[in-house]
Formats: C-alpha cells, structure tokens, sequence
C-alpha cells in the first residue's frame, strides 16, 4: 500500500456545484461528498429585516465538496476546479488538502488505491 | 322578486370564504416547487394580489366589470368606489343575495387570477415590477374579459358563450399572460438543475386548491339550488380524474406516480371542469377531467420540453392548456336537463355551442396575449423586469426581500 492517497475539500457557491460536479467527472472523479455549511471569510454578507430588527447576516450558505484521490493527480483536480470557480470576486471559495492514512471499502473489504478504484 | 334569500346570502358568503383560501393554497403549491432561496418570494406574489386587487377591486375593478355595459367591452363608473353596492341585490346577477356579497365573492376570482400568473414568472421577476403589472393587468385584462363573459351587455355573454365559474376569465386569460410573461422575461439560469424544495408544501397547497374549488364552482350558481349541487359534484368528480389519467400517464411513460404528478393532475381536472361544472352530467366530469390530465400531462411533459420556454411552476400548462379544453369540453357536453339556463352541446345534437365556445376562447387568448405583451412592454420602459444576475444566484428572498425562509444555523 504505498501509493499516495490525498483529500481535497472545496468549498463554494451552491450556484457553481452542477458545473463543477461536471468539471471533475471529466477528469475522471465520479465519487464525492457533498454537505450544505454556513460559512464565513472576508466576504461581506447582507442584511436581513424581521419586523423592525436589522440583522448582518455574514454566515452565508456554501457548500464543501469532499473527494479522496489516488490515480488523478492533485493539481489537475485543483487546477480543474480554479477553472471553474474563478470569479474576479471574493467569495468564490477556497481549496483544501490533506494526506488520507487509508481508505476502506465496506463492501468488499478493499483497502487503499483498490478501495476507490471501481471496475465496471 | 328581489327580495334577500338568508340560506343562498349565507351559503356565498361561505363560498367567497373558501375562495379566498385558493389564494393562499396557491402560494403554498407554488412555493413548494421552487428553490428554497425562493420559497418567500413565490409566496409573497399570491399575498400581493390580495393586497392589491383587493383595493384595486373597491375602487375601480368591480364598477369595471359590472357595471351598466359601454358597447359590450367594460363596464362604466355606476359602482365606482362601490357606490350604490349594498344589500339590495343587483337583479343582472343575482336575484336572491345582495348585490354586495355578489362584490365580494367575484373580488376572490379576481385575486386568485393575476396569482395564477406567477407561476410562471417565479424565481426571476422583479418584485415590484411584478406587482405593478398585477395592478395594470387587474385593470386593462381581467375587468374587461370579465366583463365580456359574465357583465349585463358584455359581448360573449350576448354571443351564448358559457363560463359557468371562470374557464375563460380566470384560467385561459392567466395562462396564456403566463406564457407571453414567461416568454418576454426569459429563462431561469441553470434551469435544468432545478427540482422543488418542499413537496408536503405543494401537496398541502393543492389539497386547500380542490377545498376551496367547491366555493369556486358551486358558488358560481349565486344559489343553493340543483345547478349548485351538481356543480359541486362535477368538481369533485373531475378533480379525481385529472389526477388519475395524470398518474396512468406517468405509470406509463415513466414506470412511476409521482406525488407531484398527482398533485398537478388534481389542479388540471379542476381547472377544466370550471367553465362547465354547472352545465355538464357528473358523467361527461369524469371524460372532462380525465382528458384534461392526460393532455396537460403531455403539454407539461413533452411540448414543454420541446419548446424549452421557461413556464416555471406550468401556469400556462396547467392553466391555459386546461381552461381551453375545459371551454372546448362545455361546448361538447353541456345539457339543458342539468341546467336549463345554459345549452345543449354537441353531445345533444348542437353544433353551433362548439363553434361560439371557440370564439370565446380565441378571443380570450388573443387579447390577453396582446395587452399582456403591451404591459410588458411599457412597464420595460420604466424599470427592469428581471432581477440581476447575482440576485438570481443569491435567491431572491435574500435579494429582494432581506429574509430567509430557512437561513441560519439551527439555535
């Protein structure tokens, strides 16, 4: 088991997650984790009013999309969702990496690289 | 003679009550189909018709609609600010209530009118923009097609069109302004990517749509007599058999029911039995709203696709598609044995219903096209009529509004 497992978390604009989800499929990730957060930047929120009381709102929807790669090569993931993401403004969202120990298939009790490798 | 009769004042006064309901029964159908950063803003189109019609109906839309007749089109100023409209009642209409309760239970069809609209305009239109055109549309399409169906003097009504609780006046003139409103504003962003985000809401929404329906149809009799009570059947009875030819629909093409296929099906079988719930057998109700599931089905599901216009929530599909075979449909089963006032149709040897419906219908469908599209136009002059590019991916809730349906962490 020595190949090199990563996982990348992104998080962004609910708006760009068909395009992006297509993007990555195209480069061959077609397994993912996708939640709804509340998240705050340097990105400005808005306002809202209930009766009287105004309220700055700064926790904003997002979402983070999980994927855990081995065969496609990091930058090219990364790379591929710069592409998609890129607004000239704040807000558009930011990438995380990290190294994954392991990765464990339920179902057939496959590990590493063969536990995200799926044959058709 | 016009003397105030307690049960029938007593029973549409109930009925415009349940009227009302349909208003926000439509906002919760409609709000459960769209995104959750729209739920408010779709909601908040139906509360605006009431609001504005509401006022709009006192001051101009009901002496507009009924009053004495100018040259078949529009009614005069004799009720304006609902002068002389009191407990007496208005022998044109309705012999046994006062002319009063008459005002308010049409001020319900007018509201609900305009809201039906918004289907098709949601998740994109410009608030305000949207709320000045319910006032001009109120004003320029609804009072004058009003007034030609049901006014003393209004030309259909002369020419033996028959709309019994509003096929012409409520669905094909919001359904087709659906269509045009749909067509000059453009497409959602993304549309493809788009589902409902709360179908219990919709489901909840089209069960207080079929309840309110019965003040609707039954009402339209200003009675409660035999022509009431079948209209009440006829209803009920089409209701069901738009949902099921809907559901046999779905089963077949896509091996499934679905609950919004059953909720869409129930508003189609009622929109097409209302030109003729007070005309046709509980028998023809079955055929009247079993077709008219099946074709709204094919409408929303095939040519709408095809097409690809943007009518969101299928106000045009369900409610234009609908209320025109519905006037077809009278012209084909309506029976003086159910309701002697009315006419025999095809079915009963008479041709010539079929050929005045059309007329009706074709000149329903041209004006409101055409002043619609006139509204459209100059309102453009003035203002945008889509909200930005940045409003539409924040919800317009957040953008136009400053609320949240359901923002925020859980506290």
């Amino acid at each position: 088991m020595e190949e090199k497992l990563t996982k990348i978390d992104i998080i962004t604009s609910s708006s760009k997650f068909e395009e992006l989800k297509e993007a990555l499929n195209a480069i061959g990730i077609s397994g993912m984790t996708v939640s709804n957060v509340l998240g705050c930047g340097i990105q400005k929120g808005h306002k809202e009013f209930y009766r009287g009381l105004a309220l700055d709102i700064n926790l904003l929807p997002k979402i983070k999309v999980e994927i855990v790669v081995c065969d496609v090569p990091v930058d090219l993931v990364v790379e591929t969702a710069k592409k998609v993401l890129y607004t000239e403004k704040i807000g558009a969202g930011k990438i995380f990496i990290y190294d994954v120990k392991n990765v464990i298939r339920v179902s057939n009790g496959a590990e590493g690289r063969d536990a995200l490798h799926y044959d058709d | 003679m016009n003397t105030v009769n307690a049960a029938d004042t007593s029973f549409i006064i109930f009925a415009t009550a349940l009227v009302m309901l349909m208003t926000p029964g439509l906002a919760l159908f409609y709000g459960g189909m769209v995104r959750r950063k729209n739920v408010l803003s779709t909601t908040v189109h139906s509360y605006t018709a009431m609001v504005i019609v509401s006022i709009q109906w006192v001051l101009i839309g009901y002496t507009l609609c009924f009053g004495k007749d100018f040259a078949g089109f529009i009614g005069n100023f004799q009720f304006l600010g609902l002068h002389g409209v009191g407990f007496l009642p208005n022998p044109d209409y309705a012999t046994t209530i006062p002319q009063s309760v008459f005002m308010l239970f049409q001020l319900m069809f007018a509201i609900i009118t305009p809201a039906l609209i918004s289907g098709a305009i949601a998740e994109r239109m410009k608030f305000i923009a949207f709320a000045i055109f319910i006032l001009l549309w109120s004003t320029l399409v609804y009072d004058p097609i009003a007034h030609w169906v049901w006014g003393a003097g209004g030309w259909l009504r002369n020419l033996g069109a028959l709309d019994f609780a509003g096929g012409n006046v409520v669905h094909i003139s919001s359904g087709i302004s659906a269509l045009v409103v749909a067509l000059v504003i453009g497409k959602r962003r993304k549309i493809k990517t788009i589902t409902p985000h709360n179908l219990p809401m919709t489901l909840l929404g089209a069960g207080i749509l079929w309840f309110g329906w019965f003040g609707f149809n039954a009402g339209s009799a200003l009675a409660i007599n035999g022509v009431a009570l079948n209209a009440f059947i006829t209803t009920n009875t089409s209701a069901a058999a738009g949902a099921l030819t809907w559901s046999i629909c779905e089963l077949i093409i896509r091996k499934k029911v679905t609950s919004l296929g059953i909720a869409s099906g129930i508003v189609v079988g009622l929109v097409a039995i209302t030109p003729s719930a007070g005309f046709v057998s509980p028998l023809s109700s079955i055929l009247i709203g079993g077709i008219g599931g099946a074709l709204c089905f094919f409408f929303v599901s095939v040519v709408k696709q095809k097409f690809g216009y943007d009518d969101a929530l299928d106000a045009f599909g369900c409610h234009g598609i609908g209320g025109i075979w519905g006037g077809i449909a009278t012209g084909i089963f309506a029976s003086k044995a159910i309701n002697p006032a009315g006419a025999n149709g095809l079915i009963y040897g008479n041709i010539r219903l079929v050929g005045i419906q059309l007329i009706a219908i074709v000149a329903t469908i041209a004006y409101s096209a055409i002043m619609t599209f006139i509204i459209l136009k100059v309102l453009s002059k003035f203002m945008s009529l889509r909200v930005t590019k940045e409003e539409e991916v924040d919800g317009l809730d957040v953008s136009l509004h400053g609320e949240e349906a359901y923002g925020g962490i859980d506290l």
